[in-house]
This record gives C-alpha cells, structure tokens and sequence, in this order.
C-alpha cells in the first residue's frame, strides 16, 4: 500500500497543528459555532446527540495492520473501545471528546493517518472496490489514481468550500463493486481500443434526498486528465451549484436542471483551458505511485489444497463460512475473506478495540499485514492462502467475526441513525438488530441466498437505502419514528434505485414486513432467481398487496 | 489598526489602506426563504443592484477608490481621466459573473485593483473567481478579498491567486497573518504555485 514520504508527512503534521489551533480558538471563544461548524466538519468532527462523532479516513479502504492497532488503541483510550465502519469505508468514533480530537489526530499521524475532508463541503474521501488488486473480474487496479486523486483533492484550494459535500468512487473491475453510478463523479477505469489506460466519467449520481443515478459524461478520458477534467467538472459545479438551497446543492441538480448536454458544454469550455496544464498526471508520478500497489510476493501454489477440501467436506459450519465469506483471487491458491462485522444482534459495521487487534494479527500472519475495509461495513483479508483459511476462520471465530453471512439478508448495510447521529428522524440500529434476530438461522438466510439490504435513519442516505434491494428509510411523522420500505433498489453496472411500496410502518413493525417480502420472493422465484431479478420481473404489485393485506 | 494584509514577494505584512472602498446605498431586501431556511447565498449571475442604487451611490470626488462593478460600468465615461490615473479600481461579490467584467474591460490590467466581496465565509466561488482571473483573464494587478474575510481562509485564498486581505473587523488582522503558511509544499497546482508536487520535486519511490 501507499507509503508516506517527508511531503506527505509533513502536510499531514502540519494539518494536525492547524486544526490544534482551531479547536484552541474554538475554546477560546475567538470562533463562534458558526465560524467552527465548517472547520471541524472538514476536519470529520460532528456534534452529535451525546457527545462529538470523529470520522477517520481510511482512503480507498486500505488499511496496514499497524493502523488497524492504532485505531484499536485509539478507541480504547479515548473512546469506549469500538469504532464503526462506515458506509465510505471510513472509521468512526462516537464518544471522544472535543478537546482530545487534535491528540487524536497527533495519534493517526503518527501511522500516517487523518481525518482529512472526511466530512464538509469538500470533496470527501474516495472510495472504490474492497477486491481491488485481486478481483478475478478486474480489468484496471484503480489504487494508483485514487492515491493520486487522494493528493490533488487534499486542501485543493479551489474546492475548499463547496457548495456541498462531494463523492467520487472509482472503479475498474466489469462487475461494478463501487456503486460509482451513485456518486458525484464515478471514475470507471477500462482498457481501450489500444489497450491504454482509460476512464469512463459518470457524472451527477447520488443518494441522498433527491436519489439519482450518474450520467455518463464522457466515454473516453485517457488516465493523465483524470484531474484536470475533474476540476473542469468541479469548476462549473462550484460556480453554478445552488448555493440558496442545501437540498438542491448538490452537483446532481445542476447536471439535471442544465441536462448533461449543456453541462458538458460547460465543463469542456472549462477544460479547453486546464487540459494538458501542470496538473496532467505524469507518467513518473503514475510509475511511482503505481509501485505500491504491485501484487503481494505470492506464492506459487496450486489451484486446489486438499486440506481445504477436507476441511469443507467433513465440517459443515467451515463450509457455510467458506461459500459466503471466501472470494475468488486473481492468483491460484489465494483467496479474499471478508470478515463479517454482522453478528445477528450487534449494530452492523461495529468492532470492538479487541477484535481490531484480532483482525491486524491476522493482517499479519495470513494477509501480508494489510486488509480493507468495505462500503458494506465489513473488513477483508484479500490475500490469504487456501490452505490457511481453516485456521483463519478458527481464530476469526472466536473473535465472533466470522458470522457466515456475507450478501445474505442479515449483512444489513446500516448508518449509525437515531442512536447516535443528530441528523437522523428515527433509530437504524434497533431495526437491523431486530430484523437479524427474526432471520437468525442459517439455514434458512442461505435458502434466501444473495439480498441486499439497507437501513438509513433519514434521507441523507448514509445507508445507502435507494440501492438496497429491501431499502427501509426512518421518517419522522409528528414526532414519533416511522419507517417506509423501498424494493428494486441495486448497485453494480445495472444499478436502480428502488420504488417506495407504500405507507410506512412503525418499527415494532419491521421484522415481520421483511418477513413478508421474503415470503413473496419465495413463492414467486424461479429456478436460481435472486431476490432482486424476483422484484424485476414480477413488479413491486405482489409484494405490496401481501405486506398490506389486512 | 489596519485590518489589511498585503502579500508581497511571498512576506506577508500589515499595511495602511491607500483606497477607499464605495458601498453601493442600503437596499429594501425581502429575506427570501427556501425550504424553510431563510437564503443566505445568491445565486451566481442573480441581478441584486437596482438602477436607484447605482445612481444613488456617492462617489468620492478624489482619492482612490473601488468602485461596486455596476457603479463603474455606469460612470466609467465620466470617470476616464482618474481611471487613466489609475485611481479607480473595482469589486464585485462572489455571485457576479466575470464575463460581464472581461466584456466590458478590454484590458483588465488596466484596474491597478480588483476586490472580490464574499458575504459569508462559506461561500467558495470567491476561489474560483481568484483562479479565474488569474489564469483565465491575465489580471496581474493586486487581487483583494473583503468581507467575512477569516484567518482559516487565507491559505486557500492566497494559492487561489489573492495578495490582499481585508479580515473581518472584529478579528486580528496580526493573528490571522500566520495562517497564510498553514501549509508548507501543498499537493496540487494552483496560481501561487501551478507546478503540482510530483513536477516540483523528484519523489522517489
């Protein structure tokens, strides 16, 4: 993974004084709340319902052992002792308090870490493939460019103070894992016509309130204007994005309210000047960059490991772990392991100091001491010999990290909600946990096979809901915590946001509406048919006439 | 105490104020709401002077002054001979479009000042508009923020093309000073330094 030179280090050393500073003057009284709100908030320092929430970036979700041991000690030391992996792949911290946040952040540095940007009206902490580097599927490694796009959109001075927050994801795999069809800027990566390096812009999608898929903007941008387009595109918006409204602020009103046509014409009247300028990425950088991310020093092994093979067929519990949470390597005789962190009845996403230090030791011994964390809310080991996974699946269970369901209903992709996050109109957690306990048998959640579903506690959307194949929204009715059900919804390269299916529900409610969905796929499901092909085949009608029948 | 900060061959330092700003008169405006939330920012292009407003405003009769963009535009004839004598310089607010100013200016450099207003310090298209100047139209003359002009913003400020800042009354202009080297070797190219990090030193690997 990326290693940190003087440069790097030293705007990040430079980055904690400026923000000890700013938090002195905060306490001080020589900045206002107001005058603060948007240098914490750039800084991913929120004031929540019990005390501030501080979200560390973990850039593209690359993770050494070493930081995953800093942040266990973090989280003990100034927290309760857990964290939450978020649904930017990011880590948060739901009890520090304020006036230790710049130790805290003294503390990342040190392992080269921040908490840069990672909320605010800024470009926000891009994000990408969990398998990146191995995925069989993968056409492009888009590490290289995201660490280079992680530099340029540091402090960009330009885009310090956006109209509103902005998400880029890239991706460059044929099966989209990165949802970039939902982001302001979805840099897809391919192989073209001369098998050079090229980019698929999206533009314009996001979740949110107002849920829209991207657009593509331009087919065809060779790798090295990867940033100057982007600050032709951020230009515009920056300039033109309604700044009179916060729920019409983002770049995907303008796109719509211009149409891509015109929004194009202006991002390239934009580009004419910026294109082949300085900030052209240069072959050097791309070559220098691109050393970190070379394979890992893999073994030659074989395709099969008899071990492995005996272990499946003579204990049933290893082999249901091993069909879900095991992914197929580029490399023959290594495999991805997706350590689950949705135990049925704990709040998805969430892990405890202890297992942290678990997950790095196994970093370590099995995974070339590094790992990644997802958009799902789940860490991956993504380089472990076939021949180590019993013993990785052991020891992952005894740290309660190896709940065999990973793309099974209980993998609920949830935000923090009521319980924590002061933006929210009703509680998240409870209903993930409630709808786990209702699906908690295996045998059963392995007959549902392969669901998406997301849980978010408003329509700012941090659950991704609109992409959930079940999405469940909390919405506040005078007063009182309610929740309305979406089906349809999907990422990947067919991605589509999922159709409301009518009145919501109160939360008492919830397990047994999911229930009811799932009862409907059941008896209406073909021969192999996921759950989602059900929904676009036969139409939302079905459903909603059983979950609403008196 | 001056509230301005001059950047000169990268020292920056407090200096006496030579022009004088004219304010365009107070005008009736209704608090607009959206969504529920009272407007804060204006929309880019939105027309917010009024004709009574550029006629009602007072323009010092000597001295050097920075006139509102509508209110030159309006006396520009009448101004020429202090223009010639570069005693007139310009502001406009973070919502006025530069095209209006480049079609009307044939040569922009003949401002020995432009000031960019920024109502709230939130509001970045005061960058854009640096950048844009700048690079785009070769403005090469002083570059001057004004209004919720705070210390946090001065670094982005400055590397978006800007070499004067008016801070906030109520702050110290002295304190604010140290925040234009928050940051000693930035990532990216902007104006103050085009050339990004992996052109200006050889990184290695």
């Amino acid at each position: 993974m990326y290693k940190y030179d003087k440069i790097d280090q030293q705007i990040i050393d430079e980055r904690v004084a400026q923000y000890r500073d700013q938090v002195r003057r905060y306490l001080a009284k020589e900045l206002t709340d107001d005058e603060f709100r948007p240098l914490r908030l750039q800084n991913g320092l929120y004031i929540q319902r019990h005390a501030p929430m501080l979200r560390i970036a973990v850039p593209y979700g690359l993770l050494s052992s070493t930081q995953l041991r800093k942040l266990g000690n973090i989280a003990k030391q100034y927290d309760k002792g857990y964290g939450h992996f978020s649904t930017r792949q990011n880590l948060q911290l739901n009890w520090p308090k304020l006036e230790d946040t710049p130790d805290i952040l003294a503390e990342l540095a040190s392992v080269e870490m921040h908490a840069v940007q990672t909320s605010g009206n800024c470009i926000r902490n891009i994000t990408t493939d969990q398998f990146a580097g191995v995925a069989p599927d993968e056409v492009v490694d888009p590490r290289a460019i995201a660490e280079i796009m992680r530099q340029w959109s540091t402090f960009h001075p330009e885009f310090a103070l956006l109209p509103r927050k902005f998400k880029i994801a890239v991706s460059g795999t044929k099966q989209d894992r990165a949802i970039v069809q939902a982001h302001d800027i979805g840099l897809e990566f391919y192989k073209d016509a001369q098998n050079n390096i090229a980019i698929k812009v999206w533009v314009g999608g996001g979740l949110g309130r107002t849920p829209i898929l991207g657009t593509v903007i331009r087919e065809h941008l060779e790798w090295r204007h990867a940033l100057t387009y982007c600050e032709a595109i951020i230009r515009v918006y920056n300039l033109h994005g309604r700044r009179d409204n916060a729920y019409k602020a983002r770049i995907k009103i303008l796109v719509k309210a211009l149409g891509i046509d015109e929004f194009r014409r202006q991002v390239d009247a934009e580009w004419v000047y910026l294109k082949d300028g300085p900030n052209t990425i240069t072959e050097a950088e791309l070559a220098r960059v691109d050393q970190y991310f070379e394979p890992m020093p893999y073994e030659t092994l074989p395709v099969n490991d008899a071990g492995f093979d005996a272990a499946i067929s003579s204990n049933p519990a290893f082999a249901a772990w091993a069909k879900r949470c095991v992914h197929p390597h580029k490399q023959p005789g290594y495999r991805a392991v997706t350590l689950s962190l949705k135990p049925h009845g704990k709040p998805p996403g969430d892990i405890t100091s202890e297992q942290m230090h678990v997950v790095a030791d196994l970093a370590d011994q099995y995974s070339f001491g590094e790992l990644r964390s997802s958009h799902e809310q789940n860490l991956i080991l993504a380089d472990v010999k076939l021949a180590d996974l019993f013993t990785v699946w052991e020891k992952a269970r005894a740290a309660g990290l190896a709940t065999p369901n990973i793309g099974l209903l209980t993998d609920i992709i949830c935000c923090p909600g009521g319980d924590f996050c002061s933006l929210a109109n009703a509680k998240s957690i409870p209903i993930a946990e409630a709808i786990q306990l209702q699906f908690d048998n295996l045998d059963y959640l392995h007959d549902i096979g392969d669901i998406e579903l997301n849980i978010s506690g408003c329509m700012n959307a941090c659950g991704h809901h609109h992409v959930g194949h079940i999405g469940i929204l909390g919405v506040d009715k005078d007063g009182s915590e309610w929740y309305q059900v979406t089906i349809g919804g999907k990422q990947g390269n067919d991605a589509s946001i999922g159709a409301v299916i009518g009145p919501s529900f109160s939360a008492e409610e919830m397990p047994c509406v999911v229930k009811k969905l799932i009862d409907v796929y059941l008896i209406q499901r073909t021969d192999g048919e996921h759950f989602i092909d059900t929904v676009r085949r036969v139409g939302i009608e079905p459903f909603k006439t059983h979950v609403y029948a008196k | 105490m001056s509230q301005l900060i001059e950047l000169k061959n990268g020292a920056a330092s407090i200096i006496t104020d030579g022009w004088t700003l004219v304010n365009l008169p107070a005008s009736q405006v209704e608090e607009r709401k959206q969504a529920g939330k009272v407007v804060l920012f204006k929309l880019t292009g939105e027309q917010t002077v009024t004709e009574e407003q550029i006629s009602g405003t007072a323009i010092p009769a000597t001295g050097k002054i920075i006139l509102p963009l509508s209110v030159f535009l309006a006396n520009r004839n009448a101004l020429q001979t202090r223009i010639t004598n570069g005693e007139v310089g310009i502001w406009l607010a973070t919502h006025e479009v530069l095209e209006e100013l480049a079609n009307a200016v044939a040569d922009l450099n003949a401002l020995p000042i432009i000031a960019i207003f920024v109502e709230r310090f939130a509001d970045g298209r005061i960058f854009s508009l640096g950048n844009l100047l700048r690079t785009r139209y070769g403005y090469k003359n002083t570059l001057r923020s004004f209004g919720d002009v705070l210390r946090d913003q001065l670094f982005f400020q400055k590397r978006s093309g800007f070499d004067q800042f008016v801070i906030r009354a109520d702050r110290s202009a002295n304190d604010a000073i140290a925040s234009l080297n928050d940051f000693s070797a930035p990532y990216q190219g902007a104006v103050d330094e085009p050339q990004p990090v992996f052109r200006r030193y050889n990184r290695g690997a």
